[in-house]
């Protein structure tokens, strides 16, 4: 749920990537952290196990610039995607105003996807949201790899409501802005149908 | 939606304010905190330069998250009080009115006892705020100022 205080003139909304785990979540992250003014980012924290899996979420706080007077602010979390880590995905999704799914485009992830992607829809059911009711969109990412499904059947597997979504090749940080900027728009978007 | 949407207003934050404010003093705490479930940093008080504040508030809810989660596991509602002792700092947290977490930060000039106590007190009195807050947030009539958005305000976010 976006936060929206009247005495700083802020609206803080909370965005979260999803995706199978090592599809390039908390890539989009660190990209997005490298590539940010110091002024308009917070500390990146991730909570990782030693071998730089994340264990319970990475966190990036993020400022877009102002809107109306109001200063926008979105904070951006990544799940873990193991699959036994489903109990802390759950929580991250609290509260969520926006969500990335991020698909690993190889062949050989083809079926995790769909996984994760059934994963989201039955974790946000439980929290009472609907995936066809948020701001929603997706990214097919590692696009640069050697053995990847073309765009029309990653879409056609993943994308069936046809959302906004984007290829993305995350180490070099091809597609990552426009996704976030997409899901960004969508918030607002949705902050203005909704009359905040 | 399951939680409502956390607005907050002029009145309001100056009275969680000033419970924030006397928090500090009367448990003699280095900072008090409150932070919504989701993260966000509502007030703060006392020695918050010395703290990466949106850090610890994103981190503060996590932990209340995953806490809750174990209380479902063992069927419990929720634990509502949480303490973490270190060499120098302790952390209280406590969960008011299950909608805003309170984080008190302290070292050995004050007592555990004291802050509990003081904790106590101050709950009572903001979870009557958060409520009245809640109330207002759900009337319909309530004016907002993104009605007026327009798609051109939103594509010129990213225009630079
Ligand atoms: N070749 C290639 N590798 C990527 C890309 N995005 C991420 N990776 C790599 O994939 C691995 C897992 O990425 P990570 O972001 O940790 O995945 P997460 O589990 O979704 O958070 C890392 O070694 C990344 O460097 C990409 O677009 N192309
Ligand atoms: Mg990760």
């Amino acid at each position: 749920m976006s936060f929206i205080n009247y005495l700083s003139r802020e609206i803080n909304c909370k965005i979260v990537y999803y995706g199978p785990g090592l599809c390039g979540k908390t890539t989009n992250l660190q990209f997005i952290y490298n590539k940010t003014n110091p002024e308009a980012k917070g500390k990146m924290i991730s909570l990782a196990t030693e071998t730089e899996r994340t264990l319970f979420f990475d966190f990036l706080p993020l400022a877009l610039g102002e809107i109306r007077g109001f200063k926008t602010r979105f904070h951006l979390y990544t799940v873990p995607g193991q699959v036994f880590y489903d109990a802390s995905r759950k929580l991250i999704l609290k509260g969520v105003d926006g969500v990335v799914f991020v698909a690993d485009s190889q062949i050989a992830r083809m079926e995790a996807n769909l996984e994760s992607l059934e994963n989201l829809r039955t974790n946000l059911a439980e929290q009472g949201y609907s995936l066809d009711k948020l701001p929603y969109v997706i990214q097919y990412n590692k696009r640069d790899m050697p053995s990847i499904a073309p765009v029309e059947e990653l879409r056609a597997m993943l994308n069936p409501g046809n959302v906004p979504d984007f290829e993305a090749v995350a180490v070099s940080g091809g597609g990552v802005f426009d996704t976030l900027k997409a899901i960004a728009k969508l918030v607002l978007t949705e902050l203005k149908r909704s009359g905040g | 939606m399951t939680n409502p949407q956390m607005v907050m207003y002029e009145e309001e934050f100056n009275q969680i304010q000033a419970i924030v404010d006397r928090l500090v003093k009367e448990a003699n705490a280095r900072v008090v905190f409150i932070i919504d479930k989701n993260g966000q940093l509502i007030a703060a008080s006392g020695d918050t330069e010395q703290i990466d504040t949106t850090s610890l508030a994103s981190l503060t809810a996590g932990n209340i998250a995953a806490t809750g989660g174990m209380a479902k596991l063992l069927r419990e509602s929720e634990f509502t009080t949480q303490f973490h002792e270190g060499e120098q700092s302790n952390i209280h947290i406590q969960l008011v009115g299950n909608r805003v977490i309170l984080v008190v930060i302290f070292d050995n000039k004050t007592s555990l006892g004291l802050v509990r106590l003081r904790v106590k007190k101050a709950s009572e009195e903001l979870n009557r705020i958060f409520e009245a807050l809640l109330q207002k947030v759900q009337d319909p009539a309530r004016e907002t100022p993104f009605a007026e958005i327009t798609d051109d305000d939103i594509d010129n976010l990213f225009n630079d």
